[in-house]
């Protein structure tokens, strides 16, 4: 059996840690031993193929899931998923989920004082195409409050979640929306080292995209782990 | 090493509300149909630094069929897939913490070099709290070739039983996932 070849390592600074105190729930949930570092073999370059289930058209329309036309600002949401080379990743499960435009999702857990939305209930699946592209419709989310520190909000995010050709590939990230006062206050966001890299995870208008008198957009590109494209350099 | 052209997007928290999002119709099953191998339930509790229960982490399996192949182009041996099984599942713990998947046993499969790794499931800890996921393995008690794991073989001894279910009865295996503390699970560098 011939040696696997392994995917780059976690980018330094571009990862969060996982105890970041300001965001207090990591305090007892972060590990205290140090990690193992652990060589790729076959159970880590493999992984599902095509993540789960059947993916329906109405899986990608998020305002086309109930009777009526949520509330809110109509977007249209598309980027490319690619890894650290530029090579596109085709034909990978892509899942989103958020609040609605009150900024009140439909969980139990969210009580807060804001309404729910009876056609919107925020969760999205596509697959990506031939070339790593995806786009989905929905509309805009809001901020929201919660406890981690006194007055604490959320930006306005989009929860993403993605497979990628191998099970090491696996990441689950947060879009954000261009130019959100509240960045600055919220240890999520801040809880990536790297000032530039937090950038990464902001999507940006998209004029080319939008719909007239229809639909506004944005665009998030996504980058997965790579490999090594050339042999080592001494 | 040669500088990449992208940087990676960075992870974030699932939050305390993937539950509407994530979880799907039977996704802690992982057989679909007439399986090969034997049929065992993996089960464990999820707890904090502070011994609580963990109502709001996730837990996603990936693993070989009984064969010991996994469903990958990457997987070149000369052993069959498994029509009747499905390599992945994904679980939310229950307000105890507590997370069960149903599937089969796997086979061993070929590690660095020459050795081969005993019977495992890749596992990813996912929750609200966690910026980034955590990375583990489950191996099995009763598995001789535990003690010539290549990978076992790089966890200090004294944390090996962190990683290694133990049989509860003859068909359910269980191992607890402790985030933080006494008995704090091994967790890897990938």
């Amino acid at each position: 059996m011939a040696d696997v070849i392994p995917y780059n390592r976690e980018e330094k600074g571009a990862q969060p840690p996982s105890l970041y105190l300001p965001y207090k729930s990591t305090e007892f949930r972060a590990p205290k031993q140090p990690l193992v570092i652990l060589p790729h073999t076959l159970s880590e370059v493999t992984g599902p193929v095509y993540g789960h289930g059947r993916v329906l058209p109405v899986d990608a329309d998020l305002t086309k899931q109930h009777a009526g036309e949520p509330l809110g600002e109509r977007i249209i949401v598309s980027g490319k998923l690619l890894d650290e080379n530029g090579r596109p990743v085709p034909n990978t499960l892509v899942e989103v989920w958020q609040c609605n435009a009150a900024g009140r999702y439909i969980h139990a857990r969210d009580q807060h004082p804001a309404p729910l939305d009876p056609n919107f209930s925020g969760a999205g699946r596509v697959v990506t195409d031939a070339e790593g592209n995806y786009k989905f419709t929905t509309i805009k989310p809001g901020a929201y409050p919660w406890r981690n520190h006194p007055n604490a909000w959320r930006p306005a995010h989009i929860h993403f979640s993605l497979f990628g050709p191998s099970f090491i590939n696996r990441l689950v990230t947060q879009m954000y929306f261009p130019g959100d006062p509240l960045f600055a206050f919220d240890p999520i966001y801040q809880g990536i080292p790297d000032v530039k890299a937090r950038e990464r995870m902001v999507s940006r208008f998209d004029m080319e995209n939008t719909i007239p008198e229809w639909a506004l957009a944005y665009r998030f590109d996504i980058v997965l782990r790579g490999r090594n494209a050339t042999p080592m350099e001494h | 090493m040669s500088k990449q052209r992208f940087g990676q997007t960075p992870s974030q928290t699932v939050g305390p509300f993937f539950h509407f999002g994530l979880p799907y119709e039977n996704d802690s099953n992982l057989i679909v149909g007439d399986a090969q191998g034997q049929r065992i339930v993996v089960e464990g509790r999820v707890t904090d630094g502070q011994g609580e229960a963990v109502p709001d982490a996730m837990i996603e399996i990936w693993q070989a069929n009984a064969a010991g192949k996994y469903d990958h182009p990457e997987d070149v041996q000369d052993k069959p897939v498994d029509s009747g099984f499905h390599g992945f599942g994904r679980c939310a713990t229950d307000k105890d913490g507590v997370f069960r998947f149903q599937t089969v046993k796997p086979g061993a499969v070929p590690g660095p070099g020459n050795t081969l790794q005993a019977p495992h499931l890749v596992t990813f800890v996912f929750g609200r709290g966690m910026l980034k996921q955590l990375l583990t393995r489950i191996y099995f008690e009763d598995e001789a070739h535990n003690a010539n794991d290549p990978v076992l073989g790089l966890v200090p001894e004294a944390r090996r039983a962190t990683l290694i279910a133990r049989k509860t009865n003859p068909a359910t295996y269980r191992l607890d996932i402790v985030l933080q503390g006494e008995g704090e699970t091994v967790f890897f560098d990938y």
